[in-house]
């Protein structure tokens, strides 16, 4: 094999982290080949969501500016659902959307689709359609790929499949998923007008609402996710499998309840579904990743290498790929011989805080998998709501002595202690 | 149009696919899934492509999502192959 057949780099998978480790290499002169299974990259691939802007400015400042993003997000929303009642928090904030707005709505199949033409128009080379089968292997060391019968070369591979990361498996640096590591997110596309959305969340302009909410997967760990979209919402539930398949309700079914939901039905009234997808996403932060991120001629990046950070009113994941597909490509540029590669990602990863940011939220997943947060926690907040503004002509019950007894229908004081306690441990 | 709930046939009518029609890229070994007393994947597919017809499972690649969790939740093995299918086939979201 001559040396003009082997890339620099071959990326496997055109997601945001392949895309924009892609991106950095070919504008710094490296050669890249990207492959991608989807007919288009982003035909593959769901998400919630929204963007964390921070991040593609750090590929490049001004680059989110070309991107198809949908809206800038200035409502933070959260909800705690009863079963015909809701808790709404709406936490407005126009400063995150001044300047270089913090976040954006996005839409995966528009979004990955542009960052890879970026990535082309770049010099990299972009093949879609192909699936790629396996890792080449000589002498213990990664050296390139095949795809149906072609094999194609690299000084380095780098992993960017996504979650369920069949190539990562391969690579023996990752055992295969189990469902405590991940959640299965649902989701619709609902068409509306912009100036419906504009008028249900109060939005004016580019604006756009994130909202995020508890109480609505029948006491399974998980949570609804809405956003909004230009011309579209994106409503769905990530759930763990495992507690899903216990409680035996299809999940397909339990987004069609919420749907029906009295606090989200006029939210959604008048659209028009127009796209229903699912995906997998990683659950437990740190926990979750492999010990190492390579080996000899290969590194893993954004969903593969199990990044990923849930707070329970922050959801990170495709910052975080991009982040990584960037510390990827650095450690490329950097290093001087394949080698090298591998370590100087991991010291790329602490020195772009993506490390430290993971390990800051490692506990929290302990928190969000305490059971009473999806059913009991919600209900006792919709309760006590609904003592304060009952008014029925009767005397009213003395408000400590209610509030205890509330939180006694819902909770034991054992359970409320423990649970604080896992809260505290966690942080 | 009114929201209204909407079955998984439904839904999966609005997707794109192109199947490949003669390669499943999931393959179940009935002779185990006979065997399997919690059968999760009834429950867990988004797309509720497995089905009991008759006291046996049954499963139709065509409107897969390609998530994986049927992949991750089989713990009994009825699953003998799960691959993504070959490039360009199977789901194209327009969304995502
Ligand atoms: C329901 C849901 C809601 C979410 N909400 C948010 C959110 O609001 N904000 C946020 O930041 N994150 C969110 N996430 C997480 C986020 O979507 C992921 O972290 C992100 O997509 C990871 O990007 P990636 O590039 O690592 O992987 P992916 O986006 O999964 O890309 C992997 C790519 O590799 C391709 N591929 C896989 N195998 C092969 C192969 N063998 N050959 C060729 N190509 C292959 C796939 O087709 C795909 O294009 C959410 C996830 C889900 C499921
Ligand atoms: S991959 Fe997902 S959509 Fe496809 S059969 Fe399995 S669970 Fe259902
Ligand atoms: S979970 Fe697996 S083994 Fe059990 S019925 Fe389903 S496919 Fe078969």
């Amino acid at each position: 094999m001559s040396a003009d057949e082997k890339f620099d780099a071959i990326i496997i998978g055109a997601g945001p982290a392949g895309a924009a480790c892609a991106y950095v290499l070919a504008r710094e002169g490296k050669s890249v080949l990207m492959v991608e299974r989807g007919v288009t990259a982003g035909s593959k691939n769901v998400t919630g969501g929204r963007l964390y802007t921070y991040a593609m400015e750090m590929v490049e400042p001004g680059l989110y500016k070309r991107a198809p993003l949908q809206r800038k997000v200035v409502r933070e929303q959260i909800m705690m659902l009863g079963t015909k009642s809701a808790v709404t928090v709406d936490y407005a904030d126009f400063e995150f959307g001044e300047d270089v707005p913090q976040s954006y709505t996005v839409l995966r199949a528009p979004f990955d689709e542009w960052f890879a033409a970026e990535a082309e128009a770049k010099g990299a080379m972009v093949a879609t359609g192909i699936l790629v089968d396996e890792l080449l292997e000589e002498n213990g060391k990664i050296v390139g790929i095949k795809a149906g019968e072609d094999e194609m070369y690299a000084d380095v591979v780098i992993a960017a499949d996504g979650v369920n990361s069949l190539i990562g498996q391969k690579t023996g640096l990752r055992s295969d998923i189990t469902p405590h590591l991940v959640g299965v997110g649902v989701k619709e596309i609902i068409e509306l007008p912009d100036d419906v959305i504009a008028a249900r969340f109060n939005l004016s302009g580019d604006e756009g609402a994130a909202r995020l909410a508890l109480g609505c997967t029948e006491g399974t760990s998980g949570g609804m996710f809405f956003y909004t979209n230009k011309g579209s919402v994106s409503l769905g539930i990530v759930f763990n499998p495992e507690q899903a398949a216990k409680r035996g309700k299809k999940i397909q079914e339990i987004l069609q309840d919420l749907k029906m939901h009295p606090a989200i039905a006029p939210l959604i009234e008048g659209g028009t579904t127009a796209e229903y997808g699912a995906h997998l996403v990683p659950e437990v932060g740190l926990s979750g990743m492999p010990k190492k991120l390579y080996r000899d001629g290969l590194v893993m990046v954004g969903d593969a290498a199990g990044f990923g950070i849930n707070t329970g009113v922050i959801i990170r994941g495709i910052d975080l790929a991009i982040v990584s597909g960037l510390a990827a490509a650095n450690a490329v540029i950097e290093a001087d011989g394949a080698a090298a590669v591998g370590p100087l990602y991991e010291k790329q990863l602490e020195k772009l805080s993506l490390m430290p940011s993971m390990r800051l939220f490692a506990g929290w997943h302990n928190i969000l998998e305490m059971p009473r947060m999806f059913s009991e926690y919600p209900a006792l907040a919709n309760d006590a709501m609904r003592f304060m503004f009952t008014v029925d002509g009767k005397v009213p019950a003395r408000m400590d002595k209610a509030m205890l007894q509330i939180v006694r229908r819902h909770v034991t004081f054992g359970q409320l202690l423990a649970d604080g306690w896992r809260g505290y441990r966690a942080l | 149009m009114t929201i209204k709930r909407q079955s998984a046939e439904e839904l999966l009518g609005l997707n794109k696919f192109n199947v490949d029609e003669g390669h499943p890229h999931i393959i179940l070994d009935k002779s185990i899934c006979a065997k399997c007393d919690e059968k999760p994947c009834l429950v867990i597919c988004p797309a509720v492509l497995y089905t009991l017809k008759g006291g046996e499972i049954n499963f139709d690649y065509a409107g897969c999502l390609e998530c994986g969790t049927c992949r991750v939740m089989c713990k009994n093995k009825g699953i003998t192959g799960w691959n993504y299918p070959r490039g360009t086939f199977g789901v194209s979201f327009r969304y995502g």
